[in-house]
């Protein structure tokens, strides 16, 4: 699958999300046709082929140095564009990886086979101990990826509601199919459902302003009418309904609460899949949003994004203390991180500051080490499947030396410990912010820092300085998808942290935004 | 034999050991013991050969190495040692043979295999080293921190029983000034950026800069709190004796005898050459938490029923007169702190690890069930007693020859300050004695009574694990001039940074101090 023969060079540009939604729309059409026995390895290659191919697209037009505005001005195909294309693509391809996992559950496949059965029906419980594996869950990430792959080159507001749609609508559907606690699981697709929808509604409201103020729906066209026109009070409320419906999807508090429940309630994969990918999604569009149409008008966003990020680091660091289910725990991780995410688009500083090269290396690094995170979590099992519990992590390191070690260092490393990726990404963004002068946002992030890192030390005190529960979790032996995904994630984030010196390079060049 | 680069080597060594004792299979105790006592005493060896090949009249860091690290945060992998930094250097080398040797017989909490702890220890002195070679204010940042990770898992996972919170009180309240301290870096790197038009963090050029003292007090601010937490200076020094206490003997010395020194050696390498006027703005300020500290902590110390919680108090104190030596800005206050930061490695380190022989007989860390050990184990009582007097700085010991110049040092700056101190001496001498007399002393009880077999004396390891210590404990106390030649340079040459200090450009004034220590 090399890059697409295209007669015009727009169609090179778009080749990543050719590929993405190709994938996704033959896999509609595998579900349909294929006889059940294949369908499964058939759509994990294919998701995978359309995931890799599309970093490996995204690689190529970055290597060339593509820069352009195409598809009639609806995509801007740029540095950050590509970069931020090349981190979901990737991630996506990890967490495809972790869908295909069959060695950890008993019954093969940590989807139901039947999402349509109601929960505790005679039906459902025979189902459970089935190994009819559910393989739709394949063909609607990849749109959820292609969806997201949209929303970060979206140059137009309009293409960014309708890839917002795109990313949002299989996300909703593919957290209700959790195998075990299917009503937990029910309850944050609902959940999920309904809030988003309520994002999406602020976006359009937010769209409809803007455009009733400048005339224009295309970023740089907003951005020549602040410039020219200033900004008057429709305008701020539009940039403010907009920034409300992105933030909500980054999970930033105060727009956060759907996340610990759906974290929590969704099948871990796709957990981990939403913590990775949608979150660099949507800050993708954040960044685009906020430098590309508001770039000249800083005034108008800094100080409520200031704010925002002071909210999201204190909620996620405090609340984060009292979890006691690990993948609360995380979701309230990524809540802090996304207000920490934020301090580096304050270091955007209208443009001169370092915040966006900053933003785009946090994005990578945190999505690598929380979707490794995520895949730890799936190896804890007891006979109930997933044992999320903080209990009964209690002596894991005693089981399973490994398994702690890995996830020690994933925390260590969400805690910004020096020599990880996270505390680059950390010195990377807390200086973007220090040099545009916000040092009191930076002040109050790292002691937010300091307190968020008291639950991942307790999670880390629970594994290796309690005695083993007795009737504690027990570590699966994972497969090879898992296998790789936490080989990846443990390298990258070592990596990372050790000699980030090319990556960072690499996202300094990237950082150019084209409108 | 100088192109040899000694400092990365003795970052590399543990290290690399520290990673093949963790990569031992299971049930390796054994080969782990001897593997860590092999790497530790190379790392000896080459921190006395690398004292031979520093040059003491030469260029103020020597020894450098220097590669580019992140270029995109202008960080480089720069090492290089003073004077202050290779005596620190010593004092790990020393130490953390001793430490292994002591804890040679120690098991696990719930039977743990003690493989993990010997790995740690290793990765803990790669960090050590690593701390204070640093000549790249990020470099010195990351070793910072991340020496925090083999500590807290030496504490939590090897500690007495209430090891969980000890740990994590450990941790969360160093990695909280060091946060503090990272925003005054980044800020440091700003300043650098606007100045020299290039942001840097290589010590050498900040030094250099002109901060404006606004900015200057903030940035003096945030890395003094990190220090001051991790020294601890009254009222930042509560973790301490949890920490101390709870700590298994080895990583307790360790603690004590090294981690804390980083904190004052952070003051003298940083918070003074890089914030010259606001180190002279707060350090009466200063004066009052190191005065304060050294009564505080000393009345403390005599209230404890804990014997590991009374060394760490002990520590404190000490720690007050090391911040008065640093803060008093004349070269033999420095060079008394600094001389004073290595002694009380040795003596606290001895005394904790008689201390440790002393509870693994007893099995209690509280004063109140000993007495009349002495009876039983009259060299273990010696040696307490040779320790307790080093540590309360009687004359002829090593802690005599820098309490003293701290004092003659800060006497002519804070008249008021040095003569407070002085009354902590006396203290000292209180709660020393008073836990010697109370433990070793009188007729037999308590413990002593209960398990009479149990109170052997000191057998073949645990005298080799003393002698050394108490070798350098006299040794110094007579005759400490190799050590000041070493330290007084790196000491002047930081008073002439700071600026002000007619004394800086003047040579040694300590020779005939270190007569009077020896008389």
């Amino acid at each position: 699958m090399g890059p697409i023969q295209a007669p015009s060079l727009s169609l090179a540009a778009l080749a990543p999300l050719l590929l993405v939604f190709g994938a996704a729309a033959i896999g509609v059409l595998v579900e349909a046709f294929a006889p059940r026995a294949v369908r499964h390895p058939v759509q994990v290659a294919l998701a995978l082929v359309g995931t890799v191919g599309a970093f490996l697209a995204t690689l190529l037009l970055a290597v060339d140095g593509t820069e352009e505005v195409t598809a009639a001005g609806a995509l801007a195909v740029d540095g950050a564009g590509l970069f931020l294309q090349a981190t979901i693509a990737g991630l996506g391809a990890l967490s495809v990886l972790l869908f295909a996992e069959r060695g950890l559950d008993p019954a093969r496949s940590s989807f139901v086979a039947a999402a349509a059965v109601p929960a505790g029906s005679p039906r459902d419980r025979e189902l459970l101990t089935s190994e009819r594996v559910q393989t739709e869950v394949y063909p609607l990430a990849v749109f959820a990826v292609g969806g997201m792959m949209l929303f970060v080159t979206a140059n137009d507001l309009l293409v960014m509601f309708i890839a917002l749609e795109v990313l949002s609508l299989p996300l909703y559907l593919i957290s209700g199919l959790a195998r075990r606690r299917r009503l937990l699981s029910q309850e944050a697709a609902v959940k999920y459902f309904l809030l988003g929808a309520f994002a999406s509604a602020f976006f359009l409201y937010g769209l409809a302003l803007v455009y009733g103020a400048t005339g224009t729906i295309r970023l740089s066209g907003i951005r020549e009418s602040v410039t020219t026109e200033g900004t008057g009070t429709l305008l701020v409320l539009g940039l403010g309904l907009l920034v409300v419906g992105l933030l909500f999807k980054a999970s930033v508090a105060p727009f956060h609460t759907w996340t610990p429940d759906v974290y929590q309630g969704a099948p871990t994969p796709v957990t981990a899949f939403m913590a990775a990918c949608t979150k660099v999604a949507a800050f993708g569009a954040i960044l685009r949003l906020l430098y590309v149409a508001f770039g000249t008008a800083d005034w108008t966003w800094r100080p409520i994004v200031y704010g925002i990020a002071i909210v999201s680091m204190l909620v996620g660091a405090v609340l984060g203390l009292t979890q006691t289910d690990v993948k609360r725990m995380l979701a309230y991780s990524s809540i802090a991180h996304a207000g920490f995410l934020l301090t580096g688009v304050i270091g955007l500083g209208g443009g001169t500051g370092s915040g966006l090269a900053a933003t785009l290396f946090y994005l990578l690094a945190y999505g690598l080490t929380t979707l490794g995170a995520f895949a730890v979590v799936t190896l804890v099992r007891d006979g109930d499947g997933e044992a999320t519990h903080l209990s009964q992590w209690a002596g894991l390191a005693t089981r399973s030396p490994l398994t702690a070690g890995i996830m020690a260092f994933l925390l260590l490393a969400l805690a910004g410990i020096p020599l990880t990726s996270g505390f680059t990404g950390k010195f990377a963004v807390f200086r973007a912010a220090i040099e545009v002068g916000a040092w009191p946002l930076a002040v109050i992030a790292l002691v937010a820092s300091a307190v968020a890192a008291f639950f991942y030390l307790r999670l880390i005190v629970l594994m290796y300085f309690s005695d083993p529960a007795v009737d504690g979790a027990t570590v699966g032996v994972p497969g090879l998808p898992t296998t790789i995904v936490l080989a990846v994630t443990v390298a990258a984030t070592l990596v990372l942290g050790v000699v980030p010196g090319s990556v960072l390079d690499l996202a300094d060049r990237a950082a150019t935004l084209v409108g | 034999m100088s192109d040899f680069p000694w400092l990365l080597t003795m970052i590399a060594v543990p290290a690399v050991g520290g990673a093949v004792v963790a990569a031992l299979p299971r049930g390796r105790d054994a080969q782990a013991k001897v593997v860590a006592l092999a790497v530790s005493l190379v790392v000896l060896v080459l921190a006395v050969l690398a004292t031979v090949a520093f040059d003491v009249g030469g260029e103020r860091f020597q020894l450098a190495t220097s590669v580019s690290w992140i270029p995109a945060f202008g960080v480089d992998f720069a090492l290089g040692v003073d004077g202050i930094a290779l005596v620190m250097l010593l004092l790990i080398g020393v130490l953390v043979p001793v430490v292994v040797v002591a804890s040679w017989r120690d098991t696990g909490p719930g039977g743990r295999p003690m493989k993990a702890y010997f790995a740690w220890l290793l990765v803990l002195e790669a960090m050590m080293v690593g701390v204070f070679v640093a000549t790249d204010v990020f470099l010195f940042y990351v070793f910072f921190e991340a020496m925090l990770v083999p500590m807290y898992f030496i504490i939590g996972s090897f500690g007495g029983p209430r090891r969980q919170y000890a740990a994590v009180k450990f941790f969360l309240y160093s990695l909280l000034g060091g946060l503090v301290m990272l925003a005054s870096v980044i800020g440091l790197y700003v300043v650098s950026n606007s100045q020299l038009g290039e942001g840097t963090f290589a010590f050498d050029a900040l030094r250099q800069l002109e901060i404006d003292p606004g900015v200057q007090k903030l940035l003096f601010l945030g890395f003094f709190i990190a220090f001051a937490i991790k020294a601890p200076l009254v009222p930042f020094h509560t973790w301490l004796p949890d920490s101390g206490a709870e700590a298994p003997i080895g990583g307790g010395v360790l603690l004590v005898g090294v981690l804390d020194k980083v904190g004052t050696f952070g003051f003298i390498r940083y918070c003074l050459p890089l914030f010259p006027d606001a180190a002279r703005d707060f350090a009466p300020y200063v004066l009052v938490l190191a005065v304060l500290g050294i009564g505080y902590a000393a009345l403390l110390a005599m209230g404890q029923s804990d014997l590991k919680r009374l060394v760490t108090y002990t520590s404190i104190a000490h720690f007050g007169f090391i911040a008065l030596g640093v803060f008093a800005f004349t070269t033999e206050g420095g060079t008394g702190a600094v001389l004073y930061m290595v002694n009380h490695g040795i003596s606290t380190g001895l005394l904790f690890l008689v201390v440790g022989m002393l509870i693994a007989r007893g099995g209690s860390r509280q004063i109140g069930d000993y007495g009349g050990v002495a009876t039983k184990a009259p060299l273990l009582a010696g040696v307490l007693l040779v320790a307790g007097l080093a540590s309360l700085a009687l004359p002829g010991t090593n802690s005599f020859v820098s309490e003293f110049l701290v004092l003659i040092g800060s006497f002519p700056t804070w008249p008021v300050a040095t003569v407070l101190a002085t009354v902590g001496i006396v203290l000292a001498a209180l709660y020393v004695l008073l836990m010697v007399q109370r433990t070793m002393h009188g007729p037999a009880r308590g413990l002593v009574l209960e398990k009479p077999g149990a109170f052997r004396d000191l057998g073949r390891r645990e005298l080799v694990v003393v002698a050394p210590l108490i070798a350098l404990v006299i040794g110094l106390g007579v005759y400490p001039q190799p050590l000041l030649a070493l330290i007084d340079p790196a000491v002047a040459a930081t008073m002439v940074d700071v600026g002000s200090d007619p004394a800086g450009t003047e040579p040694v004034t300590a020779e005939p101090t270190s007569e009077q220590g020896a008389d």
